[in-house]
């Protein structure tokens, strides 16, 4: 037994799938104890927020001490930041339009993109071809450069409470700075926010833990009906064996899916919570792992090791727990690793199409998914609303299929490559 | 000694069909076998020729299809596995692959004390168990002192069937169905196991029903012989008569398969 657990960490595929696997769960159970949020709290007022730091403005000009620090890039940078991707590459249009060799232009950097733009640009060059109101066009584009360029210094004002007038109370010049860390409210959104404004990644780890332990539950459901009905059948035999392979066969022939989506939609939105989604799924996928157990019991149960333990005065039960069980566990153990993780792509499934959890208590992948569909993540380019779940997903399900994998070439040594 | 007048275990018309339609197999057909107690009866046939199957049934590990089996004198009645546990008392079997023959998770004190648990022993103190345990591992010349916490597979082959004697000693049943004890053991441990065999047998005054293809090994050690072929028995009697005498061309063909050491090979027809 030691020597087989020896063996199995040896298996670089199942190392390497339980590492993946163990830092996921790590994850998800520390990192609630590290921010102990609601995963459901709407803190973003609007959709999706892209990820990075969000420092608070009304602190950062209010903070405590402020200091200048004169930087020669502030101006372009500040430029850059405020010159859009389309404005870049309308004037490449037009310098290309006025001959400059298109080498010569990179819209990536700004700052040679504006002495090249400020150089060149006539506004009453005519260029053939363009249109007045291309040209037009192009002049206002002009303008709105220079208001970039120029930055005066901002007032700062407050409303008198009884007369209502405005009262200076500072100034902003463009090289005053604050530190962050002196700023009250900095919050750092690591993956943004989703369609509500939770917290995306709050969210993703409690989906994750939710998703996790629906895979489990349904996947234990699923390996302890398909593990009893597998031993009866192959182990009784005869009429039992006969019923039981009748229902199973049965439900070999109805698609599992379907069968979810028509028990899932049965049960009513209401009445659907992380653990029934989970039992539904456990209730509808022993199938595969009857008929694999009972396989393996069929073929164990008139070896000579069973027939001692006969003569040796054992009782059915005995012989079941003793002589079969233990020699079809590895074997079960498989099937439980691959079942969970088709429990997890159930769920998601079923959200998916709206059949999942209920959505008011906990998040789970599937419904993460679900309304990153609905809100259309997808088509504005929000990938932090779907991209990690995918990849979460993804890293759960490859990890178990590499374990599975491991486990496999360890007890099955034809496998071995 | 036994009584060899009283007849312990007998079959009549027993038949084995696995399958059917085209799959039909006739495994054991029609079989006729009256035991006495104390005798050494050997089942002789080639592989395939049915003798595993019928000392199956009449092990009860798989029920026949046709034909009844008679237990000192009462029709046996197996219907309900607590019954078969009854019988099982009294019948006991030693199989041809001891590799094969050991739950593989269970440590050899398990084995044994499985058997002594079996004739009754399980409240006595566990002193006593380990004593009795002892007892059968000197009689197999093996030494329970270093069995004691291993594993039936660290043992050799010819160890390990020496241990599956050493529970026919714990348990000593009225029966004993020996299939091919010897079939998977090098010809030096060969004639020891058979040899303890034999010493056991005198000691308990047990039947045996001794299955083997090697027709001289059947001469060796049995009162009675069996020949059998494609599931029917062909010849039957006493080992001397069959075997000196054989009238059936099926019995003359396995004599005349044994080697010999003394023959000389004609090689010029090589």
């Amino acid at each position: 037994m030691k020597h087989t657990l020896r063996q199995v960490f040896r298996s670089g595929k199942f190392l390497f799938g339980f590492s993946i696997f163990v830092g996921l769960l790590l994850i998800v159970i520390i990192y609630p104890l590290l921010v102990p949020d609601d995963p459901l709290r709407i803190i973003g007022q609007g959709t999706f927020f892209p990820p990075g730091i969000y420092v608070n403005t009304y602190d950062s000009v209010n903070a405590a001490t402020k200091y200048t620090l004169n930087l020669p890039e502030a101006d372009v940078r500040r430029i850059e930041s405020r010159l859009k991707q389309e404005d870049r590459l309308a004037m490449r249009e037009w310098l290309t339009a006025a001959g400059i060799p298109e080498s010569e232009i990179d819209i990536e950097d700004t700052e040679r993109l504006l002495t090249l733009w400020n150089n060149n640009f006539d506004p009453k060059k005519s260029i053939p071809g363009m249109t007045n109101a291309r040209r037009n066009y192009f002049i206002r584009l002009n303008n709105a450069l220079k208001g970039l360029a120029t930055s005066g210094d901002l007032i700062l004002a407050s409303k008198q409470a009884e007369s209502g007038t405005l009262e200076e109370t500072g100034i902003i010049k463009d090289t005053d700075y604050v530190n962050v860390s002196e700023v009250a409210n900095v919050r750092v959104l690591v993956l943004g926010t989703d369609n509500f404004g939770r917290d995306m990644l709050t969210e993703l780890v409690t989906a994750t833990r939710v998703s996790l332990q629906i895979g489990f539950v349904a996947g234990l459901i699923a390996t302890l009906i398909g593990l009893t009905l597998g031993l009866l059948a192959g182990y009784v035999g005869g009429l039992v064996d006969d019923i039981i392979m009748f229902f199973t066969n049965l439900f070999t022939v109805i698609p599992g899916f379907v069968l979810l989506i028509l028990i899932s939609y049965s049960i009513g939105q209401e009445q659907r919570g992380a653990f029934t989604v989970a039992t539904v799924i456990g209730f509808t996928s022993w199938v595969w792992t009857t008929r694999a157990v009972r396989a393996q019991v069929v073929s164990l149960r008139n070896r000579d090791h069973v027939n001692l333990s006969k003569l040796s005065g054992h009782s059915i039960p005995h012989i079941i727990l003793h002589d079969i069980l233990p020699y079809i566990a590895s074997y079960v153990v498989m099937a439980l690793i691959l079942q969970i993780s088709s429990g997890i792509l159930a769920e998601a499934g079923l959200s998916i199409l709206g059949l999942g959890p209920k959505t008011t208590e906990v998040p789970t992948l599937g419904l993460m998914m679900r309304w990153a569909m609905i809100y259309q993540a997808h088509i504005q380019g929000n990938w932090w609303a779907y991209l990690p779940v995918l990849v979460t997903i993804a890293l759960i399900t490859f990890s178990m299929n590499l374990m599975n994998t491991g486990l496999d070439q360890v007890f099955n040594p034809a496998l071995r490559d | 000694m036994a009584k060899r007048d009283q007849i312990c275990l007998e079959a009549r018309g027993l038949t084995k069909v696995f399958g059917f339609g085209r799959n039909r197999t006739v495994a054991v057909d029609h079989v006729d076998l009256t035991l006495y107690e104390g005798e050494v009866v050997s089942i002789v046939g080639e592989s395939g020729s049915g003798k595993t199957t019928l000392a199956k049934i009449l092990l009860g590990l798989i029920n026949e299809t046709e034909g009844e089996v008679y237990f000192q004198g009462k029709k046996r009645d197996i219907r309900s596995y607590r019954r078969k546990q009854e019988y099982w008392k009294n019948i006991q079997a030693i199989f041809q692959d001891p590799f094969s023959s050991y739950n593989i998770f269970n440590k050899i004190d398990t084995v044994l004390l499985d058997c002594i648990h079996m004739r009754g022993g399980r409240g006595l103190p566990h002193a006593q168990k380990v004593e009795m345990m002892a007892e059968a591992c000197r009689f197999v010349n093996l030494k329970f002192e270093e069995l004691t916490n291993k594993y039936p597979f660290e043992l050799s082959g010819g160890q390990m069937q020496r241990l599956m004697i050493a529970r026919i000693f714990l348990l000593k049943p009225k029966i004993l169905v020996a299939d091919e004890p010897t079939s998977m053991i090098d010809a030096c441990s060969r004639a020891t196991i058979l040899d303890m065999l034999m010493q056991l047998r005198n000691e308990i005054g047990m039947t045996v029903i001794f299955i083997t293809h090697d027709i001289g090994l059947a001469y060796y050690v049995s009162d009675t012989v069996y020949i059998m072929e494609r599931g029917r028995f062909v010849e039957s009697g006493s080992a001397d008569k069959v075997i000196l005498t054989p009238s059936h061309p099926y019995t003359k063909r396995l004599i005349s398969d044994v080697p010999k050491i003394y023959e000389e090979w004609d090689l010029s027809t090589v």
